[in-house]
């Protein structure tokens, strides 16, 4: 019989080489290409905190009229250019950029969303990196202790972004107004028709949230007494199944509307005008 | 039409073991579970391996096949190229008794702790009535065999032993979630879930949902759903704020705390 070495399970080690379980000596014997999901996870989420990092600090190019990066809305500090701030600049106290005024809410909406939990857990924290590939870590406690606890407040960053989605939407609305040198009335060039589809994607996602779900019906234990809040949780669970998916495009949407402005703003490109 | 599929088989008890080789004839249509069997019937008289239905029903074949938490009988061979060798493991979560078959007494001690369905009083005419919509909620998690392949990959109890006393497990969320989505049950099971059944432990990576042979949802459906109603008694300022002024959701009354 040919064999693979067992390696020798050393007494009151735990998980799959402990001294109960079967000694098959590998972390995992998958053979598929297990690692390349958290991998890719890894490098676009990295790569997109490193872009969002370096925008949020450096607080310009955020405004080419009419439109307003998502990072920077709404704009409320005395930094914000003309034309920027749709709501006033109440917190003019505020001397750093004023996207770290706003940033804080989707980040925490994201940070504590179901589904990037699951990605980052897997892709950051190797917790574990694939199914059934064992975890680096010695102890575990998952989310009962502080700072992971904290995920619980996942529904309170919903609300917020329940706003902040209402705001980028007037933000879209905007979009729609002329450009220098324009007359008055609607207007449409290519950053207004990436602001509408970066709005619907980051609609999609935050009404598609796990704490949405419950919050319109998944809380009750009788929907028929409830048809109304059936329904909406029925189409909300139908945005769920898809959370994900809608989760990676409202990011990509987002950064790729954040950038176009800055190129705008930095005049190293011109939008291209329909109307 | 028949081809030689390479095997490569655990076999040992809790002493130790090894991956053995075997070549066993299959053919066309077969599962990892005919092979399994033929190597017992041919080469290995004295292969453990626990079985029962061969459908896909009984939930009593589960087992590891290349890494990945399978009930063999549901492992098509036309899955694999056919010079690829299969490996076939026990599950690795739980104490192996000998070669596939596997202690998974850790799952009915869970069973035990949960407490078990508890409807009110009947109506004046004998009955208890639900509405088709809400029976119909329940049915998805009702699907479940029992094959705890979902408790196999957990890395909660899989990659740390010492989780195991403070850790129910998806399967037992998945009862906890159908038994607090029952409109006839009067146990409040949130504090139970979040305290003894350890559902904070669970960092809903998805591995259960990915495993399970009967397309249960068990994440989106039933764990992160209990999370949910674990925030709505703890952590939601909405709720707190509502229950401080009079307002608060009527849903659950009649119901105590199990």
């Amino acid at each position: 019989m040919a064999s693979t070495d067992a390696p020798s399970t050393t007494p009151g080690s735990t998980g799959v080489d402990g001294p109960t379980r079967a000694r098959i000596g590998a972390r995992t014997l998958r053979e598929d290409r297990w690692w390349l999901a958290p991998l890719a996870t890894f490098i676009v989420f990295s790569g997109f905190v490193v872009f969002a990092t370096y925008r949020a600090f450096a607080g310009d190019y955020f405004y080419a009229e009419p439109y307003l990066s998502p990072f920077f809305s709404p704009c409320l500090t005395a930094d914000c250019v003309a034309g920027s701030s749709d709501f006033g600049q109440p917190l003019s106290w505020w001397s750093l950029s004023p996207a770290l005024v706003v940033l804080i809410f989707p980040l925490g909406f994201r940070m504590t969303c179901y589904y990037y939990r699951k990605a980052y857990y897997r892709g950051f924290w190797l917790s574990p990196p694939a199914c059934a590939v064992a975890e680096p870590h010695g102890a575990y406690s998952g989310e009962t202790r502080f700072p992971l606890i904290l995920q619980n407040l996942h529904r309170w960053f919903w609300y917020a972004a329940v706003v902040i989605a209402l705001i980028l939407t007037w933000d879209t609305v905007l979009a729609f107004g002329p450009a220098p040198g324009e007359p008055d009335g609607i207007h449409m060039g290519l950053g207004t028709l990436l602001m509408v589809a970066n709005v619907v994607l980051i609609w999609l996602y935050t009404l598609g949230c796990h704490s949405c779900r419950h919050i319109t019906g998944g809380r009750l234990r009788h929907f028929s007494k409830h048809p109304v809040r059936y329904r909406i949780w029925t189409l909300v669970s139908r945005l769920n199944n898809r959370h994900g998916t809608y989760a990676w495009y409202s990011l990509f949407s987002v950064a790729i509307v954040d950038f176009y402005v800055y190129l705008l703003a930095t005049g190293a490109f011109d939008d291209p005008r329909f109307f | 039409m028949g081809y030689t599929l390479k095997m490569r088989i655990w076999r040992g008890d809790q002493g130790g073991g090894d991956l053995g080789d075997y070549d066993v004839e299959v053919s066309e249509g077969e599962v990892v579970l005919d092979a399994i069997h033929r190597v017992q019937a041919t080469q290995a008289g004295d292969l453990a391996v626990r079985w029962n239905c061969k459908a896909g029903k009984c939930g009593s074949c589960s087992a590891e096949v290349n890494g990945r938490p399978r009930l063999m009988c549901m492992t098509r061979l036309s899955d694999f190229d056919p010079a690829e060798t299969v490996t076939v493991t026990p599950m690795r979560s739980f104490p192996v008794i000998r070669d596939l078959v596997t202690d998974v007494s850790f799952n009915y001690e869970k069973a035990r702790e949960l407490p078990s369905f508890a409807p009110p009083p009947r109506d004046a005419d004998g009955k208890r009535r639900m509405a088709q919509v809400d029976v119909e909620r329940g049915q998805e998690f009702r699907k479940c065999i029992e094959c705890f392949l979902c408790q196999d990959t957990c890395h909660v109890i899989r990659d740390h032993e010492d989780n195991k006393p403070a850790f129910a497990g998806p399967r037992f969320f998945l009862r906890y979630a159908e038994l607090d989505m029952h409109p006839l049950d009067t146990h409040d099971r949130r504090a139970l879930a979040q305290g003894a059944a350890g559902l904070g432990m669970c960092n809903i990576t998805k591995c259960c949902t990915e495993v399970c042979p009967e397309g249960i949802r068990i994440t989106d459906n039933a764990i992160i759903p209990m999370k949910e109603r674990v925030v709505d008694r703890k952590y939601d300022p909405l709720v707190w704020l509502g229950s401080k002024i009079g307002l608060r959701n009527r849903d659950n009354d009649g119901r105590s705390e199990a």
